[in-house]
């Protein structure tokens, strides 16, 4: 079970269907069926958050295309370029000419100058005509980082070709960026198609219980018949309950991301063992809780006296000067003002040692710097700001083990005790 | 060889001036005499010889008859000719008219007036022979000096070819015999210092111990062929004086010019570069003896190739054309196994002389598929034996060096199958054949160089010898069955219409503006502007397509045509690069290509066309110091250059904005503006497009022409909105009957394009990111500022949270939900680092988020 469950949530499989994209796929289905039968030249982008399914979208439109007897004849192939690896032009080229197996390829190299390799492909693609080259579809995934190749020159002759009677191309850009038309540069804007694709996860809370169920379920092939029915069984169950509605609900209103859903139902998972065979509403409970714990407050806990002495002294130096930055000279002071008026546990530690326990404190970033080159200034008098929120120091404390009650009360006391 | 590169030519009058006139202050002469100084070389041309005139192109010099020899008032020398024009310089689409095949030694009687007679004398590089024949007759065969030798058969008017006239014939006739007593007493002016002269000499003296019939002609030839080394030397000299001293450069140029010059002087030529290479002249007597010892060998051993039987089809032709092919496969085919073959050949042989014939015959149709050849070769064999009583013996030479490309052809064409290279390679080259490209020729160098490096078997093809191309597809493209497919396909914007509706006027302006200047032959420049979409490019082609149906006509004299694309090049240099390629099909490198252009536009060519250069998104020519720009509009206003120049861009005001004055001045006056279209002439356009096809209301055609004429007045846009529409159409249409697009159908379609997406993307947001908006607003109006840091947004957060009753999340998930937003750009967020204190700003107005939550 573990093992299908983890090849589901890790590997972003397909498995599932489609929520609520049925018009989305439709569309792009036929924009890509017609270029692969009629060699019709489109461009077209499609535009959702992260995790909003758009490669799943195009994954399923390309899969299902294959499928068709005529495209298949066709032999329709696809250079994937990715912003995130293809970062410049001239590299996004190299990578077309190779996946598209031009005659120019050695071994799995290609040679030659940027212009030359720029010169050849343009020439092979005005070589093409409608009816007899074979249609070629370009898939841009992280659209919106080509859009900063020096003067778009990928894009703009993509998106030519597409508009003019050569090889049949369709360029198909993924992307998460609203604005994405607006970085275009007029002439490339011109010749793109303004086809958009929106992929908004639009579905209601009733619909995510619905996705939920379908992805924890065991398929029907499952070798072991009766364990898969009493689990599939459980998650009925466990969609019904309402401790798990309501963590279900607390994620669904912060993201409707399937992603985070899915990283919260590998956490819970991941506790199946053979002796504890079924997915209870405490595992869910116990994985929404890792989900969602504050990174930097879990920090805290795990610091010394002094170091939390520190950041309350941050924290009231913070109130009085209402989020000006300081130095460790004040910092130091503060903390003496404690030491000698309130503090009965707490012993009076020299400034080398607060010193080092300050630089922790900047290792961890809990403190930052204001300004970068700070070999200039004296340790003591460079100007910082504090990372942290007051009401994260709060809750940090009334979790931090054995915490000294007088170090409590000076937290809570802001300005009453001086 | 450094040295002799550099040496000047000094041109100067033979004899006395034979008569002068004063007015004109000219003076005439008989004869011009070139000497080379450094090779003590000396040459005498005079009226009524054959000469090779320096062309656009070193290794396509022009050839011509000297008709007069003058010096001007500026003490110019200067010569007048009557041309002669090889098949190259006929246009693709009259050579139909020829009915034959033209080898590559046959020129034609020049009857077209026009070309510049008068030129300057310091471009003629030597004498050659021109013989004219009777259009029956076949070619003599004379394979040593091929390149020095033409034939005549045909004139040329500019329409028809013409037999040429008796006394046309006679009096070149006449002039071919005067002129072979010169060559002969100017033969004793030549050192024999120089090696080339030297090899051949030997050559002939083997020659002529076996028959003493050709002797003359080997002398002949080798004066010629000392002469032909002189003219790449001149030729190379020239560039070296437009300061490239570049080795690589120069040697480069030699490399490729043995390739071209179709022939047998081709081993000895590529050996002597060899030599020269080495710098060592001494040397290159032994090798050349070596060469020879090995040509020996072949001619003991191979040279017969052919059947006589039935597969004759299959035995070929050791053309230099071949020759030209086969460094090309013998790249893939191993070397040993050509060995192995030329030992079988042995014992096949006895007609020897056939072979070397029918490889010259077919190295006439230089245009020809393998395939093609193949049945040319039984039609060649009739011919042959007519050819064999010219022949003699035909010299072992040939034989002997193309032994190595015959054998090896054969190999090919017998096992072309067996031949270890994929049926892809082979197509490829049966392709290449059908096509003559331009790339192809440079991309080919020295064959024998090559086939002694490159032995190996499957050598991985250089990728310089690739042709682009996409694979076909298996199954032909569907055509259109219903009348919304028909209509969809014609508003494509890439389907060009037959004509360009409401773009008459600009059109006639820059048709005259080109047609003027054809007429006139001078240069000039057009600057054409225009936001995206609105024709620029379409009406410029159109306009070349008229022209070059004119110039079929022979309405305008005939001109070239050369198109870059700002945006097609990496870089704004590799514009000459480009221009050059199209222009003579020779690749360099962009500093050289800047200067082989530049000396192009600059003297005058005699018979160089009209050249019509289209410049796309000009403004990405830009450089620091506009270079590019500059030498593009420079080179019209030069005397000779013959250009005009279209410059294409998007914005009206470029010249004064971004151009220097220089650069500006020379782009001159002559602008013109395509404005946005109207919605009126964009219903005419989409009305024109669908002319006979009933698939759009009238209204609805309208509806779109107006939306668009207010946004952009972008045709692109309009005819896309168009195509969705049909879409949008076809899709309803399945519940339903057929049906024509409607009004409802265009406001989707717009409604699509055109809507803002925030609006949607925040109402489907999740409810924490909605709150958090929310947030932003409660902030922005607490502040005052647009902008706020994540800390004091978090308080707001909170403060939400607890109205709404719901859980407040932590610092991380607010950083989370932060960080989503903005990857969406509704927020504008700075770089992650500062965390707590990372600022963010919206990037859209307050209002629509206020108006997207308000709905909920």
């Amino acid at each position: 079970v573990q093992k299908i469950l983890r090849e589901r949530f890790c590997h972003n499989c397909t498995a599932g269907k489609l929520f609520g994209m049925e018009q989305q796929y439709r569309h792009l289905l036929e924009l890509l069926r017609r270029t692969t039968v009629h060699g019709e030249s489109n461009s077209a982008l499609v535009i959702g958050p992260r995790g909003s399914g758009k490669s799943t979208l195009l994954n399923h439109v390309l899969k299902d295309l294959r499928e068709m007897e005529q495209v298949r004849e066709n032999l329709l192939e696809n250079p994937f370029l990715s912003g995130l690896l293809q970062t410049n032009d001239k590299v996004a080229l190299k990578e077309i000419t190779r996946q598209l197996q031009l005659e120019n390829v050695v071994g799995d190299k290609v040679f030659g100058s940027f212009a030359e390799n720029l010169a050849f492909l343009l020439e092979a693609l005005r070589k093409g005509n409608r009816t007899s080259s074979c249609p070629i579809l370009f898939v841009l995934d992280e659209f919106d980082l080509f859009v900063h190749h020096k003067n778009q020159t990928l894009l703009y002759n993509l998106f030519d070709i597409s508009q003019s009677a050569q090889t049949p191309v369709t360029v198909i850009g993924l992307t998460c960026r609203q604005d994405i038309l607006e970085l275009l540069e007029k002439r490339v804007k011109s010749r793109f198609s303004h086809r958009q694709i929106y992929l908004m996860n639009s579905f209601d809370f009733k619909q995510y219980i619905k996705i939920f169920k379908k992805q924890l379920s065991l398929p029907a092939e499952f070798p072991d018949e009766p364990f898969a029915q009493k689990w599939n069984n459980n998650v009925q169950l466990l969609a019904e309950d309402k401790a798990v509605q309501d963590v279900l609900q607390q994620l669904f209103q912060h993201s409707k991301d399937l992603r985070s859903l899915q990283l919260l139902l590998m956490l819970a998972g991941s506790a199946v063992t053979v002796h504890h065979p079924l997915l209870t509403a405490a595992d869910l409970q116990e994985a929404s809780r890792q989900h969602s714990t504050d990174s930097k407050a879990n920090i805290v806990h795990g610091l010394s006296v002094l170091e939390v002495c520190l950041i309350i002294a941050m924290k009231h130096l913070n109130e009085v000067y209402d989020g000006e930055p300081f130095n460790f000279q004040m910092v130091y002071n503060e903390f003496q003002k404690f030491i000698q008026r309130k503090a009965h546990s707490m012993y009076n530690f020299e400034k080398p040692v607060v010193m080092k326990a300050f630089e922790h404190l900047l290792q961890l970033e809990l403190v930052q710097p204001l300004e970068r080159p700070w070999a200039r200034a004296q340790r003591e008098f460079l100007l910082l700001r504090l990372l942290l929120d007051s009401r994260q120091i709060m809750e940090a404390l009334q979790l931090y083990p054995n915490c000294p009650t007088d170090v409590k009360q000076w937290a809570a006391s802001s300005l009453s005790w001086l | 060889m450094n040295t002799r590169q550099q040496s000047k030519l000094i041109y100067s009058w033979y004899g006395k001036p034979l008569g002068s006139d004063r007015k004109l202050r000219t003076s005439q002469y008989k004869g011009i005499l070139i000497t080379s100084e450094s090779s003590k070389t000396e040459t005498c041309i005079q009226l009524g010889d054959f000469i090779l005139v320096e062309g656009m192109n070193a290794d396509q010099p022009y050839v011509a008859q000297l008709v007069d020899l003058y010096e001007d008032g500026a003490q110019h020398k200067r010569a007048v000719v009557h041309w002669f024009c090889r098949l190259e310089e006929i246009p693709q689409n009259k050579r139909k008219m020829l009915k034959r095949e033209i080898s590559a030694q046959e020129v034609f009687f020049d009857q077209v007036l026009g070309y510049d007679t008068d030129i300057a004398a310091e471009t003629i590089i030597k004498s050659i022979m021109v013989i004219p024949l009777h259009l029956g007759e076949e070619l003599p065969v004379i394979t040593l000096n091929k390149e020095q030798t033409f034939y005549v058969k045909q004139s040329w008017d500019g329409k028809c070819f013409k037999v040429l006239s008796p006394d046309t014939f006679s009096k070149l006739k006449e002039a071919n015999k005067t002129r072979g007593v010169v060559t002969n007493s100017s033969k004793a002016s030549i050192p024999s210092d120089i090696f080339t002269p030297e090899k051949k000499e030997t050559e002939s003296v083997v020659r002529s111990a076996t028959k003493p019939k050709k002797i003359d002609m080997g002398i002949e030839s080798k004066h010629s062929s000392s002469k032909s080394s002189l003219s790449k030397e001149r030729h190379s000299q020239r560039v070296a004086n437009n300061d490239i001293k570049t080795p690589t450069a120069r040697k480069k140029l030699e490399l490729n010019s043995p390739t071209k010059s179709k022939g047998r002087l081709l081993g000895y030529e590529v050996l002597g570069l060899l030599d020269e290479d080495c710098d060592a002249i001494a040397p290159s007597e032994p090798s050349a003896t070596k060469r020879k010892v090995k040509f020996t060998n072949d001619i003991l051993g191979s040279p017969p190739k052919i059947r006589c039987s039935n597969d004759k089809s299959k035995s070929t032709s050791q053309s230099a054309e071949h020759h030209r092919r086969f460094s090309d496969t013998m790249r893939l085919s191993p070397y040993t196994k050509v060995k192995d073959f030329d030992d079988k050949d042995k014992n096949i042989q006895e007609k020897d002389d056939i072979p070397s014939l029918g490889g010259y015959q077919s190295s006439q149709s230089p245009v020809m598929t393998p395939r093609s050849r193949r049945t040319c070769v039984q039609k060649t064999s009739a011919l042959i034996a007519e050819q064999i009583s010219m022949l003699d013996q035909e010299d072992f030479l040939s034989d002997s060096d193309s032994s190595y490309s015959s054998s090896s052809e054969e190999e090919d064409d017998d096992d072309d199958d067996d031949v270890p290279c994929t049926p892809e390679k082979k197509t490829k080259s049966s392709r290449i054949f059908s096509t003559p490209k331009s790339s192809r020729k440079s991309a080919v160098h020295t064959p024998a160089k090559t086939q002694r490096k490159t032995p190996l078997k499957g050598t991985p093809r250089t990728p310089r010898n690739a042709t682009p191309e996409i694979p076909r597809r298996i199954q032909v493209a569907q055509e259109p069955t219903s009348v919304l497919e028909e209509a969809r396909l014609r508003l494509h914007v890439s389907a060009i219409p037959e004509s360009l509706p409401c773009r008459e006027e600009e059109f006639q302006d820059i048709y005259n503006f080109v047609e003027s200047k054809l007429i006139d032959g001078t240069g000039g420049c057009m600057y054409i502007s225009g936001v995206p979409g609105t024709g620029k490019t379409a009406t410029v082609h159109e306009v070349i397509r008229c022209l070059e149906q004119a110039a079929e006509n022979d309405e305008v004299p005939p001109f070239q045509f050369v198109e870059i694309n700002g945006m097609k090049l990496t870089d704004p240099h590799q514009a000459y690069v480009q221009i050059l390629e199209f222009l003579t099909g020779q690749k360099v490198t962009a500093t050289h290509a800047a200067v082989l252009l530049a000396k192009l536009f600059s003297t005058p060519g005699p018979k160089r066309k009209t050249t019509v250069l289209i410049v796309d998104e000009l403004d990405l020519l830009w450089t620091r110091k506009q270079n590019v720009m500059y030498n593009l509009f420079d080179w019209p206003t030069q005397r000779h250059s013959k250009l005009i120049i279209l410059a294409i861009a998007n914005t009206m005001d470029l010249p004064e904005r971004i151009m220097m004055n220089r650069v500006a001045s020379r782009l001159g006056l002559t602008r013109m503006s395509f404005q946005p279209y109207t919605y009126k002439q964009l219903q005419q356009i989409v009305s024109s497009r669908l002319k006979g096809v009933k698939a759009f209301e009238e209204d609805a055609v309208q509806l779109v022409s107006r939306k668009v004429a207010a946004l952009s007045g972008d045709a692109r846009r309009c005819l896309d909105i168009c195509r969705r529409a049909t879409e949008i159409c076809e899709f309803a249409r399945q519940k339903r009957a057929p049906e024509i697009v409607r009004m409802a159908h265009i406001t989707e379609a717009i409604d699509e394009m055109f809507s803002s997406p925030y609006v949607n993307a925040i109402r489907n947001a999740s409810l924490h990111e909605q709150i958090f908006l929310k947030a932003i607003l409660a902030e922005f109006r607490r502040a005052g500022v647009e902008e706020a840091t994540v800390q004091q947004i978090y308080h707001h957060h909170v403060a939400l949270c607890r109205m709404e009753g719901l859980q407040s999340p932590t610092v991380s998930e607010t950083m989370a939900i932060c960080s989503r937003l903005g990857a969406c750009r509704l927020l504008l967020v700075e770089a992650s680092n500062k965390y707590l204190h990372m600022r963010v700003r919206l990037n859209l107005s307050q209002d629509d988020v206020m108006y997207a939550l308000k709905e909920e």
